[in-house]
C-alpha cells in the first residue's frame, strides 16, 4: 500500500545543492517524521515525495511502482499544508468534498465521505461555515479532513502545528497520533520541533543540509546518537558536549552528557550556578563548571539552588563519546 | 483620539472642504436642472422663459435618444466583457514566470497612457484606415476587400478602440490581485486532482471576484462618458449609428447650441448613470464585503 522508496534523489535549484543525494525506505503504515533546523531540506523532501517539485535525479517508487515522474494527483497522497492552504470561497463541506468532486465522485458518495470525516474530526457542526469563520485547531481539522477523505497511500503533514498556540498544539498532536492509530496509513510528517518528533514518530530521520543524519525509533536516536548533531538536535534540554581534557579521561575528542544524567550533590565537578529556573516538575539549572565551562542539569523539581550557589555535580547517566569528525565512538 | 474637543476640531478642520465639494457638485447640478426646464438657445439668447418638460419630451421622443442609449449601453457592456474576459487571460498569461517580465508588463501596460484622441487617432489612421491601414494591408494581403470599419462597423470599432485602451486597466488589477493568491492553495488543488482548468475555475476564478467587481464598477463609472474616441473617429456617424448619450448632449449644446435641451439630455444622462449604479451595486456590491 503505502510503501514509499527514495533511491539517491538529489534537488538542485540552480548552483544550490539542496539535497545532494539520498536513500530512504519508508514502510507501509509507518509514522516518520522528518526533523532539522530550518533550511535542511526537510520541506523540499516532502515536495519531492508530494510531486511538487521535480527530482533533478534519482527516482521516486511509491507502492512499488515508479512515480518519478508523475503528476502530484496521481500518486495518491494527501497533503496537509503549513498554512492549511484551504479555499477560503467555500464551505467546510465543500472544501473536505474538493478531492473527491475532482475524481468526479458521485454526490451521495461525496456527502457519505465528507459526513464520516466531519464526525471523526468533530466538524459536524462547522460543515456550512467558511474557513474564515473558524479557529486555527478547527482550521487545521478541516484540513486533515481534506487529506482524509480521498483515503489516499500515505499522508504529508509539512509543519503542520507550527501555526497554532502550545496548549492547542500538544491537542492535536495527540489527535494526529489517534488518527495514525485508527487509520493506519502510511503518515510522514515535516518539523523543526524534536518534541514533536520524539512524541509521535514510528521512526525519525534527522536532516542536515540535506543529507539524512540517523534514522531510527526515537529511543534509539536518543539513546545512541550516530554523531554530535543527532546528539546535539534531539533532547531537550540540549546534550552538553566537553572538550579537551575532560573528554581525552574518556579516550574521546568530545564527550556528550544529558542534562539529564547528571546529578547535583557530590561529584567531580564543582561550579557556580549562573541561572536556575524551577518548572515545579523540573528545574533547569546553568552551571560554571570550573576548568570546563557552562553545564546544563536537569534536576527534580524540589531542588533548592539559586543563582551564585557553588554546588558539586556527577555524570550519573550514559557518556556518550564522540572522535575528531564528531562521530560516535 | 476621540475627546469632544478632538472631534468638534477634526470637524471643523473637514468643514471646508466637504463645503466645496458639496458645492460643486451641487451647484452644476442644480443649474442644470434649472436650463433643463429653461427655452434658452445661444443663437437667439433675447428668448428665454420656462417650458416644462418640454426638453424631456423632445429626447423621449427623438428616434436618435433610444439608439443613443442602446449604443451607451453597448458600449459600456462591449469593453467591459472584452476587457474583463481578456484582461483575466493576458493576466494569467504575464503572471507566468518568462524572461524579460518587467519589460514585457510595462509594454501590457502601455496603452492606458496614450490619451484617448491619440489613442482613436492611431487607430483611425495607422490600423483601421482603408487606404493606408494595417488591417487593410493585411485584407489585400489575403486577396480581399479592406474593410471599411469605421463606416460599415462605427460602433464595434468604437468598442474596440475603448477596449483597448481599458485593457491595461483590467489586466493590471487582475494581475495584483493573481499574485495576492497563495500559492499553497493551488498547490493543495493540484494535491487534489484538479486540472489546469480545474484551478482556474474554482480557486482562481472565486479569488479574482473582487478584483473584477472592482474593475467594473470603475471602468462602469469612466465608460458611461466616453467621448474623446467617438469626436475623433465617427463624429458619432455615419448618420447616428454611433451616438452615445453623451455625444448626443454633446451635438445639443456645441452644434445646435441649444442649452436647455442639453441640460434636460444631462439630467437624463444622471437618472441613467444612478440606475446603473443602482443595479451594479445590487448585484455586484456583495463581493465587496469582506
Amino acid at each position: 500500500m503505502g510503501k514509499i522508496q527514495l533511491r539517491n534523489v538529489r534537488k538542485s535549484f540552480g548552483d544550490v545543492h539542496v539535497i545532494p543525494g539520498l536513500d530512504l525506505d519508508i514502510e507501509d503504515g509507518e509514522f516518520v517524521v522528518f526533523v532539522g533546523p530550518s533550511g535542511c531540506g526537510k520541506s523540499t523532501l516532502l515536495r519531492l515525495i508530494a510531486g511538487l517539485e521535480d527530482t533533478t535525479s534519482g527516482t521516486i517508487e511509491i507502492d512499488g511502482k515508479d512515480a518519478t515522474h508523475l503528476p502530484p494527483a496521481k500518486r495518491g497522497l494527501a497533503m496537509v499544508f503549513q498554512s492549511y492552504a484551504l479555499y477560503p470561497h467555500m464551505t467546510v463541506r465543500k472544501n473536505i468534498a474538493f478531492p473527491l468532486k475532482m475524481a468526479g465522485m458521485d454526490k451521495a458518495e461525496q456527502d457519505r465521505r465528507v459526513e464520516r470525516a466531519a464526525s471523526v474530526l468533530n466538524l459536524a457542526s462547522y460543515l456550512d461555515r467558511r474557513p474564515g469563520q473558524l479557529s486555527g485547531g478547527q482550521r487545521q481539522r478541516v484540513a486533515i479532513g481534506r487529506a482524509i477523505v480521498r483515503e489516499p497511500q500515505a499522508f504529508l503533514f509539512d509543519e503542520p502545528l507550527s501555526n497554532l498556540d502550545a496548549a492547542l498544539r500538544v491537542g492535536m498532536r495527540q489527535e494526529i497520533s489517534e488518527l495514525h492509530q485508527s487509520l493506519k496509513t502510511t503518515m510522514i510528517y515535516v518539523t523543526h520541533d524534536q518534541v514533536e518528533a520524539m512524541t509521535m514518530a514510528d521512526k525519525i530521520v534527522v536532516l542536515n543540509a540535506g543529507n539524512i543524519e540517523q534514522v531510527g525509533s526515537p529511543l534509539e536516536l536518543y539513546r545512541n546518537p550516530k554523531n554530535t548533531f543527532v546528539a546535539g538536535f534531539i533532547g531537550s534540554p540540549k546534550m552538553n558536549f566537553i572538550d579537551g581534557a575532560e573528554a581525552a579521561k574518556h579516550n574521546a575528542h568530545t564527550i556528550g552528557v544529558r542534562p539529564e544524567h547528571i546529578t547535583v550533590g557530590d561529584g567531580p565537578w564543582e561550579g557556580t550556578v549562573g541561572l536556575s529556573e524551577h518548572l515545579g516538575s523540573d528545574s533547569f539549572i546553568k552551571v560554571n563548571v570550573d576548568g570546563i565551562g557552562v553545564i546544563n542539569v536537569r534536576g527534580t523539581g524540589e531542588l533548592d539552588i539559586h543563582h551564585g550557589d557553588r554546588i558539586k555535580l556527577a555524570p550519573a547517566g550514559k557518556i556518550h563519546r564522540f572522535d575528531k569528525e564528531g562521530l560516535a565512538l | 483620539m476621540s475627546t469632544h474637543s478632538t472631534r468638534l476640531a477634526s470637524r471643523l478642520m473637514v468643514a471646508p472642504s466637504v463645503l466645496v465639494l458639496f458645492v460643486w457638485m451641487a451647484v452644476p447640478l442644480a443649474m442644470t436642472l434649472y436650463f433643463s426646464f429653461r427655452f434658452y438657445r445661444l443663437l437667439t439668447p433675447d428668448r428665454s422663459g420656462w417650458v416644462g418638460i418640454n426638453h424631456y419630451k423632445w429626447f423621449l421622443n427623438a428616434p436618435e435618444f433610444w439608439l443613443a442609449m442602446g449604443n451607451t449601453l453597448a458600449l459600456v457592456g462591449g469593453v467591459l466583457l472584452i476587457t474583463v474576459v481578456l484582461g483575466t487571460l493576458i493576466a494569467l498569461l504575464i503572471d507566468q514566470p518568462v524572461k524579460g517580465q518587467g519589460a514585457l508588463r510595462i509594454l501590457v501596460i502601455a496603452p492606458f497612457f496614450v490619451m484617448p484622441p491619440v489613442a482613436a487617432s492611431i487607430w483611425e489612421n495607422l490600423f483601421m484606415h482603408p487606404q493606408n491601414g494595417l488591417f487593410a494591408a493585411l485584407a489585400q494581403g489575403l486577396g480581399m476587400q479592406p474593410i471599411l470599419f469605421l463606416e460599415q462597423y462605427p460602433m464595434s470599432s468604437v468598442i474596440g478602440i475603448t477596449a483597448w485602451e481599458w485593457l491595461p486597466f483590467a489586466t493590471l488589477i487582475l494581475l495584483t490581485a493573481m499574485q495576492s493568491l497563495s500559492s499553497e492553495q493551488l498547490e493543495a488543488a493540484e494535491m487534489d486532482g484538479a486540472s489546469s482548468f480545474a484551478r482556474f475555475r474554482y480557486i482562481i476564478l472565486p479569488h479574482l471576484t473582487r478584483a473584477i467587481t472592482v474593475v467594473i464598477l470603475i471602468e462602469t463609472i469612466f465608460l458611461l462618458g466616453i467621448f474623446g474616441e467617438i469626436y475623433t473617429t465617427t463624429q458619432g456617424g455615419p448618420g447616428s449609428a454611433s451616438t452615445t448619450l453623451p455625444y448626443m448632449i454633446y451635438k445639443q449644446a456645441i452644434i445646435a447650441k441649444d442649452i436647455g435641451r442639453a441640460a434636460a439630455g444631462g439630467i437624463i444622462a444622471v437618472i441613467l448613470a444612478n440606475i446603473v449604479a443602482y443595479f451594479l451595486m445590487r448585484g455586484l456590491g456583495r463581493n465587496l464585503d469582506a
